[in-house]
């Protein structure tokens, strides 16, 4: 890993932050539990790939932004959807391809998109909706709006042609536009130094002459802080930014690698699991007499609660009728 | 009515309908001060400004995939492809991204996204700038895919695209851009997409042509007629969907049909049209089917070559007297 120096966070903290923070990560934690036991059990079927471990990434990147700003993701989006504030249900509905997912079945777990919280979906091609981000910045200047885009992708996507070309289209053309990569080391089984001749990749924005920055992705304080700079950044001057975010997966690649364990070692991922993000968050908390234990409990009931009530409502829903499988081919 | 070139035909209808709709922009590459490469995009710099006509750097996956993200949002870009050859760069952003959002979603987000520029054979372009590319995008469903043949049809097809709420492909023909033709002045002048024409009238084969194999085909009639042979033509002009309902209703009334096709004949749009005609109209047909197509090699360079890539006028000729066992 490189030794670059990482902003340490001075945010203050208080006991509403704190407990929304936590009960975020914690609920994208159980939700995607419970979609491991499903999955296991056959009710989610093709791929489910678990965002398990980075959680701090998209609950400290979303909590800087307004509710009217934008994100857009890869295939591991079921915690950036959630932590947009999309319904849990509907989610847990999608992945089960029901009627009463968000996409009614059609889309899965790699294709969650929440117009009504402006969720511009979860993309399976690699690095394919880095220009679609971009696209985003474009109409939001052409408007005369003052949102921003948060864009999430791996560190898989970065040798993409169209990680270079977004990057270098936002810069040029001025869109408020965060691409945060979620660097876990790993693209699929490939580590980082397999893949990449920098792999210091927040130096990319330096290319192409915008702000860049590595934080701590296991921290959700940090992620909060350098995403925040950016934001406010972006929605004052549309000035793009590149945040590299210092993860790991503690799951496999999908539920079909399961242990993801052939390209990395089992001390590398017990090592990495002692940085749980929700324990360290919920730890510092504690420490920091924001949280009592009792709101720890109180937090991890709800959110349990939540995940159930997800899995009761999927269970629920039917399966889309036959005539779905022609409609929304075209917008009549 | 004015007559007016192909070219300038495309000219007014991106005019009227930016005119018309401030969501409408133009992006790609050389289409501002440059003013299209292939002029197409003319004088629209000066009228619309470089917040709504936008040069791009060379790189087509990231501003057709910046052209679907802006659509995502509400506007109704127009991209263009310098040459159609070059959309093999943004295919995934065409077929994965513009395609499929609309299904993917469960209809919360459409893509009113128009990719439009020249395709089709050129001359002594050889076998990388001169390739009918019609055949990558028909295929799939999201997509419709539109090949307009007149100036008339260039305005009003164009038009209707960019009112269109889906990803339309619009490939023009870079070997028709100077062909005149009568061109309404209207600026609602729209021609419906999946709307195929009866180009001449005739009762004895029915040939199915666009672009330029309409053209040839067009002059291959003229001839046969003076040897009493009475040709109909039908241009699809819209691929995707198909109006198969028109170019069926011509075979049922002449009991023959000829599909061409100007690219590599193999799973081609020939074979589409043909399979169309036969699953709808067998029991009225007198003859079997024939395809004439582009031969199944890249575009050579040698003139003499590329004359024999593409079907000459004198193939079609042949073809239609054996279908007509004349």
């Amino acid at each position: 890993m490189a030794q670059t120096k990482i902003a340490t966070p001075a945010a203050r903290l208080d006991s509403e932050l704190a407990r929304r923070l936590l009960s975020q990560m914690a609920l994208i934690r159980r939700f995607e539990e419970k979609a491991a036991e499903m999955y296991a059990m056959g009710k989610i079927g093709g791929f489910l790939h678990l965002y398990i471990g980075q959680e701090a990434v998209a609950v400290g990147a979303t909590s800087v932004c307004r509710p009217d700003d934008y994100a857009v993701s890869s295939y591991r989006e079921h915690g950036h959807c959630l932590a947009k504030g999309s319904d849990p249900r509907k989610i847990m509905a999608e992945l089960f391809g029901r009627m009463g997912g968000l996409s009614k079945g059609k889309g899965g777990s790699m294709h969650l998109f929440d117009k009504s919280v402006n969720f511009l979906g979860g993309h399976g091609i690699v690095g394919a909706h880095l220009p679609l981000a971009a696209g985003a910045g474009f109409a939001i200047k052409y408007q005369g709006g003052d949102q921003v885009v948060l864009c999430y992708f791996g560190d898989g996507a970065v040798p993409q042609g169209e990680f270079h070309e977004s990057m270098n289209l936002a810069a040029l053309w001025k869109l408020p536009v965060i691409f945060i990569c979620e660097n876990n080391r790993y693209a699929m089984g490939t580590a980082i130094h397999r893949a990449l001749a920098q792999t210091e990749i927040w130096r990319f924005a330096e290319t192409y002459g915008i702000p860049g920055e590595p934080v701590d992705g296991m921290d959700v304080l940090a992620v909060r802080e350098v995403v925040g700079r950016m934001v406010d950044r972006a929605r004052r001057d549309k000035t793009p930014a590149l945040v590299e975010a210092r993860t790991y997966r503690f799951r496999g690649h999908s539920m079909r690698d399961p242990a993801g364990s052939v390209y990395r070692t089992k001390e590398e991922v017990e090592r990495e699991k002692l940085r749980d993000p929700i324990a360290l968050f919920g730890d510092r908390c504690l420490k920091d007499g924001v949280l009592t234990e009792a709101d720890l409990k109180t937090i991890e009931k709800t959110i349990n609660d939540v995940a159930d009530e997800a899995v009761a409502f999927a269970e629920a829903s039917p399966e889309p009728p036959p005539e779905e499988l022609f409609i929304d081919v075209y917008k009549d | 009515m004015a007559v007016m070139t192909y070219r300038e035909a495309l000219n007014t209808a991106l005019r009227e309908e930016m005119r018309r709709d401030p969501r409408v922009f133009v992006m790609g590459e050389e289409v501002g001060l440059y003013d299209g490469a292939y002029k197409v995009t003319q004088g629209l710099l000066k009228e619309f400004g470089d917040k709504r006509i936008i040069d791009t750097p060379i790189c087509e996956s990231g501003f057709t995939g910046v052209g679907v993200g802006a659509a995502m949002l509400g506007l109704r870009p127009v991209i263009e492809m310098m040459t159609f050859n070059f959309s093999i760069l943004a295919l995934d952003q065409i077929v994965n991204s513009a395609a499929k959002i609309c299904y993917m979603s469960g209809g919360q987000y459409n893509i009113p996204l128009v990719v439009r520029g020249p395709g089709g054979p050129a001359a002594q372009l050889a076998a990388q700038h001169s390739q009918s590319m019609e055949t990558y995008f028909y295929h799939v469903p999201g997509l419709k895919v539109v090949r307009p043949s007149t100036p008339a049809d260039a305005k009003g097809l164009l038009k209707s695209a960019i009112r269109d709420d889906n990803p339309v492909i619009f490939i023009e023909a870079e070997t028709l851009y100077a062909v005149k033709g009568e061109v309404p002045d209207d600026p609602d002048y729209l021609i419906p997409l999946g709307q195929a024409v009866v180009r001449r009238e005739g009762t004895d084969v029915t040939v199915v042509a666009y672009m330029g194999m309409l053209y040839r085909a067009l002059e291959a009639a003229e001839e046969l007629a003076k040897e009493g042979i009475s040709v109909e033509i039908v241009d699809p002009r819209t691929l995707r969907p198909m109006d198969t309902e028109t170019i069926v209703g011509s075979v049922r009334k002449t009991h023959r049909a000829i599909v061409l096709e100007a690219g590599a004949g193999f799973a081609g749009m020939g074979s589409e049209i043909a399979a169309e005609i036969q699953e709808e109209a067998f029991d009225d047909l007198d003859a079997p089917i024939e395809r004439v197509t582009g031969e199944n090699a890249p575009m050579p360079y040698a003139k003499n070559l590329e004359l024999l890539k593409t079907p000459s006028k004198a193939k079609i000729v042949a073809a239609i007297r054996r279908v007509c066992n004349r």
